[in-house]
């Protein structure tokens, strides 16, 4: 972007003397993000196509792509992985985001007392260490010492109680859940700014066409705000299929029950790093590492250019 | 988590200071996954050690256990870990020294006190060089409430069928939850449920040798019958245990609200200070009565010379410290629970950790089966192992499914010689 920037404004018709501080300035970004951004992620790259043949690394083509999508074990663990990670997915877009935008909404409404107060205390989950938040929530929902079996059976819901994060078929629901609790003031602080930001004569003109209450929420912010939510999808999609920390610490690095909460993230972790017996294997985890890069990178360039390019924004 | 930030507290606090204030003398540091044992290794063997040896300090520098084999990779490969470096048994500590991470200790003084079987968890599989200095098995086996069983009449269990009707009993009763353990952290059920009870069923060495030689398969009755009766555990176990952790076990333990506890030995020392009741322990209940019984006597620990060590001189005489009697006899009490490998015989108080080592002279030890040769490839049968005993008590899987999916794990990469 800068360096398109700078080149258009080198052919301009008047000969203006080379603009150094613009490179100056940007040097110690740019410095800092290839040491610890980009070379990493090139040398990541690179490993996926190396491996251990008789003690030597070399490089192997894409054998070990092979090896993960060829393999029945190991692709049994990456399509599974996979598979959470897309509930993983869809559990924040269908939860978090539609419960920010209306926590947003419910803000916004004018004359709405304690706002400020609603406000932090949604948003300061999201600024604790999830160490804190994954402890803190497998107390709550501990069947021994957690409050959760008690507060059912207060309103006579005791049945509905179980084991939720020990059971294979609820355990990546509770996950998300939990995750959707930490993080839902992100979405609900932008939606707060887009809506804060329609300017109020479009308001009124709604109004005095008749169109108020929810009805002017459909019709005039939603569209208004489709561009913020644009953002929160594709910073949600970039969040879940990077996250690891909760899983781990909540459910251990071998994601349990049986690896049903096992993501993208952990399988990543053991194969990298290793766990208990077994033994790191970097080669696979950086195959392992590129394929969840390209996955990204795959759905940021779809929300790019085919969604972002369509969508229709308002000047006011 | 409060390991995590023991660690860290530990780090900040302690760490800091003693390397500014000794940075004259030699310090060795070692790396450890024992982050309990922290005040024992200050208090008393660190002590012992530098008051013979001036110039010589020691910092113990634990990581949480679930993290260390990954944290003791890293920083051996990045080159910062310590000098010395507590050993994880076989496969682990053997595949650092084919790297030539850990150093020979062959010619160390002191490793004559002991035996080849005390040895075998750190030596090369052709018996040539030896890499660790032993310094604890643990022993599994059923800790118990006895003021519970007292007031309930009942009597430690000797075969599988008393064992259960116990259970019954406890059940019945309702004041106590019959069994503390949970599947949550998955290797509870693998190491304090199959590879506790497991022996009894597969004979001990007998077996574990004939799964390596390949002359039997998981999917043998020896083998899946133990993943059968851990399938009934499921009815005795406390509500919701599918969520119960490792803490969570050993709390309602030691709060008394659990009669019995499936416990490995290290379990003792914790115990006895949070315990207010009075425990027994009994071994893993036979089959018949009159069979012979065996119990898991695992190699646990020992600590080895990092190869790239500056301090290599200075580390010889910590290691030679800890092949001494004197260091077995401090350890041992110091940690019941943690049986010395040393040829010496150590007197032990406690009575607890005296009942478990008793079990040596009626029962056949052996280690767990997982660990040694069988978890050298991917998929790792120890992690496979937990995942499925986890299984087998939850009812995901039957004993049979278990079973068969281990040995197509296995049979995967693993080609038994000749």
């Amino acid at each position: 972007m800068t360096d398109a920037e700078m080149t258009e404004i080198e052919t301009g018709p008047a000969k203006r003397p080379v603009r150094w501080h613009i490179a100056v300035f940007l040097a110690p970004a740019v410095v800092v993000y290839t040491a610890i951004m980009i070379l990493p992620l090139i040398e990541t790259l690179r490993l996926s196509f190396f491996n251990l043949v008789e003690g030597q690394v070399r490089f192997v083509g894409l054998a070990n792509f092979k090896v993960l999508f060829g393999d029945p074990r190991w692709a049994a663990e990456f399509w599974n992985a996979l598979k959470n990670n897309i509930i993983f997915f869809v559990i924040h877009m269908l939860v978090q985001n539609p419960i920010g935008i209306a926590l947003a909404a419910m803000l916004s409404v004018p004359n709405l007392r304690f706002a400020a107060f609603y406000r932090s205390a949604i948003f300061v989950p999201t600024l604790l260490s999830f160490v804190i938040v994954g402890f803190i929530w497998k107390l709550i929902l501990s069947p021994i010492w957690g409050i959760t079996p008690w507060m059912l059976d207060l309103v006579g819901l005791k049945w509905a109680f179980a084991p939720w994060l020990g059971k294979p078929n609820t355990a990546l629901i509770a996950v998300s859940l939990i995750s959707v609790w930490q993080y839902v003031g992100i979405p609900m602080m932008l939606i707060y700014a887009a809506l804060l930001n329609i300017p109020d004569e479009v308001l009124e003109a709604a109004e005095c066409d008749g169109i108020t209450g929810w009805s002017q929420f459909w019709k005039i912010k939603l569209p208004l705000i489709l561009p913020a939510i644009g953002i929160i999808s594709i910073l949600t999609f970039v969040g879940n299929f990077n996250a690891f920390d909760l899983i781990y610490t909540v459910q251990g690095a071998l994601a349990g029950p049986d690896k049903s909460t096992d993501i993208l993230g952990t399988l990543l972790y053991r194969t990298f790093f290793g766990f208990q017996l077994q033994l790191g294997d970097r080669s696979m985890g950086a195959t392992i590492a590129t394929v969840m890069f390209l996955i990204i990178l795959a759905g940021v360039s779809l929300y790019l250019f085919v969604i972002q390019r369509r969508m229709r924004r308002y000047q006011f | 988590m409060t390991r995590i930030l023991k660690g860290m507290l530990f780090a900040t606090t302690v760490l800091a200071p003693a390397g500014m204030a000794y940075a004259q003398d030699v310090t060795l540091t070692i790396e450890s996954w024992r982050n309990d044992d922290l005040p024992i290794w200050q208090e008393k063997i660190i002590p012992a050690f530098e008051a013979k040896n001036p110039g010589i300090k020691i910092a113990f520098s634990p990581t949480a256990p679930t993290e260390y084999n990954a944290a003791l990779n890293a920083k051996l490969d990045a080159g910062s870990a310590g000098d010395l470096i507590t050993c994880r048994p076989f496969d682990a500590s053997l595949e650092l020294f084919n790297k030539g991470q850990l150093a020979s200790l062959n010619d160390l003084p002191g490793m004559e006190n002991f035996s080849d079987v005390a040895k075998s968890a750190w030596t090369t599989d052709d018996g040539a060089t030896t890499f660790c200095v032993p310094m604890a098995s643990v022993i599994h086996g059923f800790i118990y409430n006895a003021d519970a069983f007292t007031e309930l009449g009942l009597t430690p269990p000797t075969t599988e069928a008393e064992f259960f009707a116990l259970l019954d009993k406890i059940k019945a009763d309702g004041n106590y939850i019959p069994m503390a353990m949970g599947t949550k952290d998955l290797w509870e059920a693998a190491t304090m449920g199959y590879q506790n009870i497991g022996p009894t069923y597969w004979k001990g060495e007998e077996g574990r040798k004939a799964l390596i030689k390949g002359e039997q398969k998981l999917t043998d009755e020896p083998w899946v019958e133990p993943y059968k009766v851990l399938a009934k555990w499921k009815d005795y176990l406390g509500d919701g245990f599918e969520a119960q952790t490792y803490p969570d076990s050993q709390n309602l333990f030691t709060l008394g609200r659990a009669a019995i506890y499936p416990a490995g030995s290290w379990e003792i020392g914790p115990f006895n200070t949070q315990a207010q009741f009075k425990m027994g322990a009994f071994p893993p209940p036979v089959k018949n009565a009159g069979d012979t019984c065996y119990i898991s006597d695992h190699n646990d620990i020992g600590i080895g010379l990092n190869a790239k060590s500056g301090n290599a001189e200075a580390a010889k005489k910590f290691l030679s410290f800890v092949a001494s009697a004197e260091f077995a006899d401090l350890y041992a009490n110091a940690l019941p629970g943690f049986f010395s490998l040393n040829s010496t015989a150590v007197k032990m108080q406690d009575p607890l950790a005296q009942e478990f080592v008793s079990w040596r002279e009626k029962c056949q030890p052996t280690i767990r089966s997982t660990y040694q040769v069988l978890s050298r490839g991917t998929p790792n049968l120890e992690n496979e192992t937990w995942v499925e005993s986890a299984n087998v008590i939850n009812g995901t899987d039957t004993p049979e499914q278990a079973a068969e999916k281990l040995q197509k794990g296995l049979d995967s990469w693993y080609k038994p010689a000749k």
